[in-house]
Order: C-alpha cells, then structure tokens, then sequence
C-alpha cells in the first residue's frame, strides 16, 4: 500500500504545568477484516495496532487499537508539560511497518 | 451441568472483554467517566467519541487505561487508551465504527485498582463495516 503519512498537531511551546493538547492523524486504510472482496473472500485485516507517545523517552499515552477505530486513525489526547524536552509518536502497522514523528518541546 | 457453549451475541462478547479487563472487579456507573458521542450518527463509518475521566492525575491517584467496546459491532473491542500521571488530564478522543445502533461503552481502571464504567446509546443511519 502506498506509504502511510504521519501528522501531528502539538504546542511547540509551553507554560510549566500547563496541559497540552496533542492531536494526530495517519493516512491508513485500516482494513477491518470483516469486508469481503468481490468474489466473496474476505480482505485481510491490516490496521495501525498500537499508538504510543513518548516525552524525553517515558511513555506518557499509548493505545491499543482495534479494527473498530476508523480510517485515518485519528487521535487526541493531553499532557502535562513539566519539562522541556522532545516528542517520540509512533504508530505500528499490522505488516510491520513502524511510522515515527518527532517534535520539541519548550517550556517556560 | 455441561453445557454445550452457544454461539455467543455480541453483547455477551461485550460482557465478557469487560469481565477480561476488570478481572471480575465490579464496575461502577459513577459518574466518573463521561463519554460524549453524538446520538445519531448519519455515518457509521466515523463516529467522533471523547472519553475522560474525573481524577487528580497525581502520582498516586490517576486513571491507568480506558477499554471502549461497542456491543453490537462485528467485534466489540475498540481501543483501549493508557495514560500516565504525565497525561495532566484523562482525556482522550477518536473515531470510529459503528455497524448499526448501539451502546459504547467505557470502563476505566484507577491506580487504586477500582473500576468505573459509562455507556452511550448512539443511533447509526449507515452502518459502518459493509463493503
């Protein structure tokens, strides 16, 4: 399939103790595995399983996800800013595939 | 008795993946989560769903996961979120899928080891996982 796309939408800049909304999207079918082609087989499953968020390597959200969630998995979610420091989002692809972003942090 | 297992409907698979998560714990419909979805869904196929729950999200008080399954869809999972007491605030959204009207439902796990729960009627014009 062609390559997914990762997007992030973060503050790059913060107040100390202020919470932070981060919002992601990745291009991606996500094939449910319950659809049927054609000639009545069953496509194969393939979606982006797991998310997780790292802050200066400490995982601070992640998400197991399920066929259920739609095409172009998108979420949100908070996070405290105590620190400086610099985003790790990764997204896993049921065909191994890994999808990454990196984005810093200020906080003032 | 020895019961022969009948083919169980999605909502008893729903029942069950809560007992699995909660490890036989009671989950309690306290108000703690709050689970906003739209009553009706036009689309099936993107159903926008923001889950929170009320907590101090301190070192020793926070919320470890969110589990979201949809009872009458092929398979109930949805997503299961996990925060941290960096999350600041236990909040989280997506979208999803929805094959024909039912209940969401949200269970979340507490770092003291108590559950909550919270449910959502959403009414679905188009289905969501046809062809």
């Amino acid at each position: 399939m062609a390559k997914s796309k990762p997007r992030v939408k973060a503050p790059k800049a913060a107040s100390k103790g202020e919470v932070i909304t981060i919002k992601t999207l990745i291009s991606h079918k996500m094939e449910s595995g319950q659809r049927k082609d054609k000639q009545g087989n069953l496509i194969p499953r393939q979606i982006i399983h797991n998310f997780t968020a790292k802050f200066n390597g400490e995982t601070v959200f992640a998400v197991d996800i399920e066929p259920a969630i739609s095409a172009n998995p998108y979420l949100q979610f908070k996070m405290r800013a105590d620190e400086p420091g610099e985003f790790e989002f990764i997204w896993q692809d049921d065909d191994g595939s890994v999808y990454s972003k990196k984005q810093k942090l200020s906080v003032t | 008795i020895a019961a022969v297992p009948l083919p169980l409907s999605a909502a008893d698979t729903a029942m069950e993946e809560i007992e699995q998560f909660t490890g036989g714990s009671e989950a309690s419909e306290s108000g703690k989560i709050s689970l906003e979805m739209p009553e009706i869904a036009e689309n099936g196929n993107t159903v926008p769903l923001t889950v929170s729950v009320d907590s101090p999200m301190s070192g020793d008080d926070y919320v470890k996961r969110v589990m979201v399954l949809a009872d009458a869809n092929p398979r109930p999972g949805v997503a299961t979120f996990h925060f941290s007491p960096k999350s600041g605030v236990a909040e989280a959204s997506t979208r999803m899928r929805l094959a024909r009207t039912q209940n969401v439902i949200a269970v979340a796990e507490m770092s003291d080891g108590s559950f909550h729960m919270a449910k959502a009627t959403v009414k679905v014009t188009i289905g969501g996982c046809g062809g």
